[in-house]
């Protein structure tokens, strides 16, 4: 069945659509994560100009991080006080990244810079990530326990502030930071973080299991929310039809992929997700690499008459 | 036939000729065959038809013309800027562009011979017929011109408006049929920009310009999809906060839906 996407301007397969989110929610169910890193490409490889792909799949990422966040609220596996404080990071983060996004666009370079950092960030944090589950996997066959982590320079930052529920009393400098990061990435990037958002809130921070992926999830739905009406509002590229078909077919996708992940052990999930990422960077890297097709591309920059 | 009656008639031929402004008149006759082309979701490409008749009074050459026929149609107007990707780093990026200022999103030529038959070289780049004589004003820096056909920047531009279909050049596409009947299909692929468009057939005959005609119709869309399209633009706010409600209500079911297990 086709369907014609009002602002992607372009014809698509329903099903096909439906398929991609809920395969890409069966991966982000199974991991944890929003999934955007994984959407925001596929979108781009059927066709989808990336500034409209980036800026629909905000409003996805939001609507699976909220039905994500319902169920770890009603866990109380959510840190309401981190939760807001990277939040006012991520508020700042999200205005920079839309306002840079319009920016880059009217310069012409905005499918480019995408690219770029997709291939830059997906390839490291994949690499990372790979690596940490290969070393995980090794030290859990030879019986080694994991190293006992030290308090870093983090913990000697001022501004000082107790997170009941996370158990911990940390410096807002370096949350905050991390929000506009997050925020930042997000916007631009068309990913809601989260698969960069829990690891350095476990390895810098020191954020508690129990917590982490609750309060990373509270951080992506709103600044996913804003990121979608301030894209709706800047740069009028929201697809709101093409959104709708991703949602319905993401947050069913995610219920199967979060039963599949119980069933996996975590570090042969970070090894995966780890390989899933850097596959995707690569794909990125080859297409900036290999001399194009089509050297020219055309847009309209406004109708007179 | 009586002197007053061979008056009236005199009289009558001189308006007409005063009419065309031509010694041998004659006159095109056109319409499309809708005037108004509402484009609904799940169009997927139409053909306009456009019929018209060469009609020939007493004036005219008694000896038969070969008649030639230019139909071109071109619908609303923008700016549109063509970039080039060019290495740099290792990686291709976006470097150079050129701006087309107010030209065509849609544009058909179309004829019922090669245009080089119809007339010569000269007389087709007056008349603009053919893509590759088509006034397509770019800016470059400060100034504003058309360049030359082969240049890279308009050569790709045509290309690509080729591909998606929006650009068109056929010259079998316009029909005799009869020497004095024509016929021609202004097909309308999916993306076809909405407004107003402009049609204008001009008759040919020993290579020369005859007579011109014009003739209009307009591009609509209805629906849901426009109804988005409209709202996204015009309402960006409004759009934004209520996708963004949108996404929070689905979240919200889902969660609700597969509460149970």
């Amino acid at each position: 069945m086709q369907l014609y996407l009002p602002i992607a301007d372009l014809p698509v397969n329903v099903f096909l659509i439906l398929a991609m989110g809920a395969a890409v929610g069966f991966v982000s169910g199974m991991f944890g994560i929003g999934g955007g890193f994984l959407m925001t490409p596929l979108l781009i490889f059927i066709g989808i100009t990336p500034a409209v792909a980036v800026a629909s799949v905000a409003s996805h990422i939001a609507a699976s991080s909220f039905s994500g966040a319902i169920s770890y609220w009603r866990r109380r596996a959510i840190d309401p006080a981190l939760a807001l404080v990277l939040l006012i990071g991520g508020t700042i983060g999200t205005a920079l990244g839309v306002s840079t996004f319009t920016l880059l666009r009217s310069l012409g370079q905005l499918d480019l810079t995408i690219a770029l950092s997709y291939v830059v960030l997906l390839t490291t944090v994949g690499a990372l990530m790979f690596w940490e589950g290969l070393l995980a996997m090794r030290r859990i066959r030879r019986g080694v326990p994991a190293p006992r982590r030290t308090h870093g320079w983090i913990h000697t930052l001022p501004l000082k502030m107790r997170f009941k529920r996370s158990k911990m009393y940390l410096s807002v400098i370096p949350v905050v930071v991390i929000g506009v990061v997050i925020g930042f990435l997000g916007a631009v990037m068309g990913i809601g973080g989260g698969f960069i958002l829990v690891p350095v809130m476990i390895y810098l921070l020191r954020v508690p299991t129990t917590t982490v992926i609750g309060t990373s999830m509270v951080l992506t739905l709103f600044t996913m929310l804003f990121a979608t009406v301030l894209h709706a509002v800047t740069n009028h590229l929201v697809d709101a039809v093409l959104a709708l078909m991703l949602m319905v077919g993401g947050v069913t996708g995610a219920q199967f992929g979060a039963r599949a992940g119980q069933k996996i052990r975590s570090e042969q999930l970070r090894l995966l997700l780890g390989l899933l990422i850097l596959a995707v960077g690569i794909r990125f890297a080859v297409e900036l690499v290999i001399r194009p097709t089509e050297l020219f591309t055309i847009r309209e920059i406004g109708v007179n008459e | 036939m009586n002197a007053r009656g061979c008056f009236a008639i005199c009289l009558a031929l001189l308006a007409a000729s005063f009419a065309t402004g031509e010694a041998n008149a004659e006159r095109l006759i056109v319409s499309v065959s809708n005037h108004r082309v509402t484009v609904t979701p799940n169009y997927s490409g139409e053909e306009l038809v456009l019929f018209g008749a060469i009609e020939r009074d007493a004036a005219t050459p008694a000896a038969p013309r070969a008649y030639d026929l230019v139909v071109t149609v071109a619908g609303p107007r923008a700016d549109i800027v063509t970039r080039r990707k060019e290495r740099k780093f290792g990686i291709w990026v976006n470097s150079d562009y050129r701006q087309f200022v107010k030209v065509p999103t849609y544009l058909a030529l179309f004829a019922n011979r090669p245009f080089d038959d119809i007339a010569s070289a000269d007389v087709a780049r007056r008349q603009q017929l053919g893509l590759d004589n088509v006034l397509l004003t770019q800016r470059i820096g400060p100034d504003y011109a058309d360049v030359v056909p082969n240049d890279a920047f308009r050569s790709a531009f045509v290309r690509l408006q080729l591909q998606r279909g929006l650009y068109r050049e056929d010259t079998s596409a316009v029909t005799f049929i009869t020497p004095t009947l024509f016929r021609t299909g202004i097909p309308l692929p999916a993306q076809v920009p909405i407004g107003t468009y402009d049609v204008e057939i001009r008759l040919f005959a020993n290579g020369a310009l005859v007579t011109r005609t014009e003739t209009a119709f307009e591009i609509v869309k209805v629906g849901f999809e426009q109804f988005v399209a409209n709202t996204a633009r015009q309402n960006g706010l409004l759009y934004g906060l209520v996708t963004a409600a949108m996404a929070l209500m689905t979240g919200w079911i889902a969660s609700l839906v597969f509460a149970k297990d």
